[in-house]
């Protein structure tokens, strides 16, 4: 069991610690660094703890539920492959934190690095440990998320974002077309099971989809891996800072892709069609990337190429997928990631340092920096395959396969010449890295001083150098119990005969060692001018250039193609757009219905109420009205659509639906309250728009009358057609039978609301606080329209200004005509609060049982806190009651959310409701269900978010008031005008707190 | 009543709809006013009418469903109207704001070139 929970553990914790970095402060450095340190740390605990298991050839796995109802779950599995590659992970992972610490500037922010940088640990382990193809993949997705994330760290650089998006493009396509590939592995196996699938390998490759599943999933593995046409991505990655490149872009997540190569090469391996395609990309890869790397004058950019070029040594290895391959990918994978890893450190290092990273420019640094020098160029020499270092075993191994194996295809025959003409190219290049940067002459025109790193930035590349060193003697000794487990995980049962020590006897590998070793070093010196005057290519492949057709087709893609769309098929003005969608609906829904025969009337006439029909005459006089006045007469408009609010509402409650009844004749209140005040933002239109008399605008009118009139026709019947045929049975009768019994409410609505439905409902309420948020935040910088800035006629005293001068200032300090007028119904509203709020808390608790509830309690509750607004003036409320709407907002929804929670307590899932009755003194009987409480945070956040909403608009006098004051004070003096301007800022600060 | 009823959101909908796609904003926010009165009695109404019989339940004993109103459309209908409030206000707050900036309630944001 133990086993199982380090497993889980392994995933969560870079999560975990994801989160908690991005949660500290900008500057907590060194903070950042120890927690991502210790985690790394506690990831090699684990991996130590499981290491027992794993070389016993078991496989430690834990399933959790995900979505059983899809054949879902999450399936953590642990064999020594993953083993060895999460080593890497964390391993590598610990080193890159500790350099990192001194790489950034102090400007830079570090929670954001080591947030991302932690949740990337995070996704790479899933890839590695997931059992579940599908999880494999959503892991996946992430590290391609996450490398965006890293590579656009500095995000102010054109081409780190560049980069980043070229990179997230390239990857994630690559991802979803692996995703494909493994949906059709699934349905081809049968289970989504990374065991179930490892072991239907002769099932898979005799299936039909085989070509499918291969090529999507090979497009997956080499976007990834950056194997050609497809690496461009990956030197443009290297605009990320340098602990990135060194993580993710050399030692663990373009090693996805080959992971995933090995890994799958018992299931989709040992076809022609693999071979061709997986050794042949492979080997195309190795040598143009040695090629290119050559002639790179950017020290990233070098160890870029070459990074694409030993990952096409591995994808060739694991295209041959013999045993002895498998053995050597595996063993390159670490050998590369630790000595690329130091490499890359290095070059961050000489740019940190000296400030630049070009080789043109760099030279002699082993007179300024020795002990950096030293570590480098004994990294640059495993690189290389210099014998007695590490990649000079893992190469060798590759040579004997290349010279030993054999399937009679012409591809195998030129393998070892191939494999040994890019060995040239690696030597060349290492030695070019080498030879530019450390040897001749100290170069005196570096934008800095070039001098040694602090210690701690050398120690990471210390300790690799030290593995490169020790491995390369020792091999056996450090790693070979590690790659044998990783090896008998890959092939299963059995590993191949293979041997890591250092003498093999002068054979055919070793001959390819040295011819390589001689003729790069001859290929170097002889060219090594004419190497930095290149433009960073060599002529026949500088015009291969992957960057810029991946350029031509984005533009063309996510540019030319809408651009072009768009203007044949639409049109920036709204209306046109409008009318396209309702005919689109229009025309789908008489599809769907032609021909129905329940749409032909059948019993017009069988119940009719002529008083029901009188309503409904007023209904739709009322409709019409306000559709035809609402252009030119907005008031009468806003009356008649009130009206029409009203006869919807009679109509709830005629045929027995209480609540609805309520509930709209409460929102019809506050929504005519809403429209009247918007109606003072909107000046009026005193006179007619000339072009709506011409004949266009009239023929406009009359096609939308048709386009209408149909739409409200289909509607008509449709709804007609559904009333008169019996309801037969519904999920309202388990609704209608349960109600009490298992929500102990009778009012079967209320009791769905707020509990059968309480999630639902508390989707709805937090919607309404985000609106009601949206509302405020929008109106915080709402300039009027300029008519609309003076004052109401119905607020100045007079609409002439007063005869005599002399009595202006009196006549402003007098009462207004809209004092007056308000005077009595102001008595009478004012009154009428405690009574508005009785009425809601009765709404409110009567709820459960009978027509009521926490909406339309709320929204009475609204309406008596708006009476006395509209009674005075916004200024005499505040001053006598404090309203703060947003913080009823979020005490609601905590309300309603922590009564949900409290089921947790009682082991029962999120908002199940507990309903009994509790006898109260003088009250009586009164219902005390959980879910009262949830109906509390319910009426809360309507409080809230209703009069949030209202008081915005109505505040908006007061600032313009201010803005009226201000103009004057600016005619009068300007100086006045400034003082003005500052306590404006004061106001609206603590109208800020205020609201 | 079915009959009446049917007429009348039709009515609601096509003076809605007719509303929707005219030129300005306040004839829009009106007509999204008339169509989610329609759109609401159109759902309500898809639990068949009934008279006499709100969804008050019985406390406890046998429940004869086809003797109260059906209350799922109701609830659907109840949280619609509220939603739709919400909607109304967004909306009339941002054609306020349109107004300010744009200096005309065309929906487009200018008014119509001739």
């Amino acid at each position: 069991m133990l086993a199982e929970n380090l497993l889980l553990l392994l995933a969560v914790l870079p999560f975990v610690g994801a989160i908690s970095a991005v949660t500290m402060p900008v500057t907590a450095r060194n903070a950042e660094v120890a927690l991502a340190g210790s985690v790394m740390v506690a990831g090699l605990l684990a991996l130590a703890a499981l290491f027992g298991d794993v070389t016993a050839g078991q496989v430690v796995s834990r399933t959790l539920s995900w979505a059983p109802s899809l054949g879902l779950d999450v399936t953590l599995r642990l064999d020594g492959f993953s083993w060895l590659m999460l080593l890497l992970v964390y391993g590598i992972g610990l080193l890159v934190v500790i350099y990192a610490r001194y790489y950034l500037a102090p400007s830079d922010p570090v929670p954001r690095f080591y947030g991302f940088l932690l949740a990337f640990a995070g996704s790479m382990v899933g890839v590695l440990i997931a059992g579940n193809i599908i999880l494999m993949v959503v892991f996946w997705e992430l590290t391609s998320l996450f490398s965006f994330l890293l590579i656009g760290y500095w995000h102010q650089n054109a081409g780190a974002r560049d980069g980043a998006r070229t990179a997230l493009v390239v990857t994630a396509a690559g991802g979803i077309a692996l995703l494909a590939a493994m949906i059709l592995l699934g349905q081809a196996v049968g289970s989504y099971q990374l065991d179930d699938v490892l072991r239907a390998g002769d099932l898979v490759r005799g299936h039909p989809w085989y070509l499918w599943i291969l090529g999507l999933f090979l497009l997956g593995a080499f976007t990834k891996s950056a194997q050609f046409p497809f690496h461009f991505w990956l030197p443009n990655a290297m605009a990320a800072p340098t602990p990135v490149s060194a993580y993710l872009h050399s030692a663990t997540m373009v090693k996805a892709g080959v992971f995933l190569l090995v890994r799958f090469s018992p299931v989709l391996g040992a076809t022609d069609a693999w071979f061709w395609i997986v050794a042949g990309t492979g080997m195309v890869t190795l040598v143009i990337g040695a090629v290119i790397a050559t002639w790179r004058n950017d020290l990233k950019g070098l160890l870029a190429y070459s990074t694409i070029s030993h990952l096409g040594l591995i994808t060739a290895l694991a295209g041959m997928g013999s045993g002895a391959a498998i053995v050597a990918a595996v063993f390159h994978i670490m050998n590369h990631a630790v000595f690329k890893a130091s490499l890359f450190m290095g070059a961050g290092i000489i740019d940190h340092e000296t400030g630049t990273r070009d080789l043109r420019k760099l030279s002699g640094l082993r007179h300024a920096m020795p002990r950096t020098a030293l570590l480098a160029i004994v990294a640059a020499a495993a690189m290389a395959g210099v014998p007695l270092l590490n990649g000079f075993l893992s190469k060798e191994m590759f040579f004997a396969e290349a010279a030993d194996w054999h399937n009679g295809t012409w591809l195998d025959r030129w393998l070892p010449y191939i494999a040994t003409f890019a060995s040239v190219f690696s030597v060349a290049y290492s030695l070019r890295f080498i030879a530019a940067v450390f040897f001749g002459p100290l170069a005196t025109d570096l934008p800095k001083e070039p001098h040694e790193p602090p210690v701690w930035m050398r120690r990471p590349v210390e300790f690799l150098v030290a593995i490169v060193l020790v491995v390369g003697f020792w091999p056996e000794a450090l790693i070979g119990p590690i790659l044998q487990s990783g090896v008998i995980a890959v092939l299963g049962g059995t590993a191949p005969d293979y041997s890591l020590a250092l003498w093999h006897g002068f054979n055919t590998p070793l001959k390819m060692s040295l011819t390589a070793l001689v003729l790069g070093t001859l290929f170097y010196f002889l060219f090594s001018k004419r190497l930095s005057q290149a433009n960073e290519a060599p002529g026949f492949l500088s015009k291969l250039r992957g960057q810029q057709v991946f350029d031509r087709l984005m533009l063309v893609v996510t540019r030319k193609w809408p651009v072009l769309l768009s203007r044949v098929t639409g049109s920036s003005r709204l209306q046109v757009q409008l009318r396209m969608v309702v005919l689109l609906s229009l025309a789908a829904a008489s599809w769907a219905l032609w021909g129905a025969a329940r749409l032909v009337p059948q019993g017009l006439w069988d119940s009719f109420d002529p008083s029901f029909a009188l309503l409904w005459v007023a209904g739709i006089a009322c409709a019409i009205g306000a559709a035809a006045l609402a252009k030119y007469h907005r008031f009468a408009a806003l009356a008649l659509l009130g009206g029409a609010g009203l006869v919807t509402a009679m109509t709830f409650s005629w045929f027995s639906a209480p609540d609805l009844a309520v509930t709209q004749l409460l929102v019809e209140v506050i929504t005519t309250v809403l429209l009247l005040l918007g109606l003072r933002w909107l000046p009026k239109r005193l006179q007619e728009i000339e072009s709506d008399r011409r004949l266009p605008a009239r023929a406009r009118r009359a096609i939308d009358l048709v386009i209408a009139s149909a739409c409200g026709a289909g509607v008509a019947a449709i709804a007609f057609a559904v009333m008169t045929v019996p309801p037969g049975r519904s999920i309202g009768d388990w609704f209608r039978g349960n109600a009490y019994a298992e929500g102990g409410g009778t009012n079967a609505v209320n009791v769905i609301l707020v509990d059968f439905r309480a999630f639902d409902t508390l989707g709805e309420i937090t919607v309404l606080g985000v609106v009601a948020l949206t509302c405020y935040a929008l109106l915080r910088r709402f300039r009027p329209a300029p008519e609309s800035v003076a004052l109401p006629s119905q607020q100045t005293f007079n609409e002439l200004p007063p005869i005599n001068p002399a009595r202006e200032a009196e006549a402003a300090t007098e009462p207004t005509r809209h004092d007056l007028m308000m005077m009595i119904p102001a008595v009478i509203m004012q009154w009428m609060f405690p009574l508005s709020v009785a009425i809601a808390a009765y709404l409110f608790l009567r709820g459960h049982d009978l027509p009521g509830g926490g909406f339309a309690a709320g929204v009475a509750f609204a309406i008596g806190l708006l009476l006395q607004y509209l009674a005075t003036d916004v200024r005499w409320i505040e001053s006598r009651i404090t309203i703060l709407p947003v913080r009823w907002i979020g005490l609601g929804l905590m309300i309603a959310a922590g009564t949900g929670m409290g089921a947790f307590l009682f082991g029962y899932p999120f908002l199940t409701a507990h309903a009994q009755y509790v006898e109260l003194p003088l009250i009586g009987t009164v219902p005390a269900a959980t879910a009262l409480a949830f109906d509390l945070g319910v009426f809360a956040v309507v409080v809230g978010s209703t009069v949030l909403m209202q008081i915005a608009i109505a505040h908006q006098s007061l600032r313009s008031a201010r803005l009226r004051a201000r103009e004057t004070a600016e005619q009068a003096s300007p100086e006045d005008a400034a003082e003005e301007r500052g306590n404006r800022t004061k106001e609206q600060t603590h109208q800020q707190e205020g609201a | 009543m079915e009959l009446t009823l049917s007429l009348g959101i039709g009515v609601l909908v096509a003076s809605g709809v007719w509303l929707a796609m005219r030129p300005r904003t306040f004839q829009v926010i009106v007509g999204l006013c008339l169509l989610s009165y329609g759109v609401n009695l159109f759902i309500f109404a898809m639990g068949r009418l009934v008279t006499g019989a709100a969804p008050i339940m019985p406390k406890g004993g046998f429940v004869n469903p086809d003797a109260y109103a059906d209350p799922v459309p109701q609830a659907l209908v109840l949280t619609a109207i509220v939603i739709g409030f919400a909607t109304t206000a967004l909306f009339l707050v941002v054609i306020m704001a349109a107004r300010g900036f744009t200096g005309t309630d065309h929906v487009d944001g200018k008014e119509r070139e001739q």
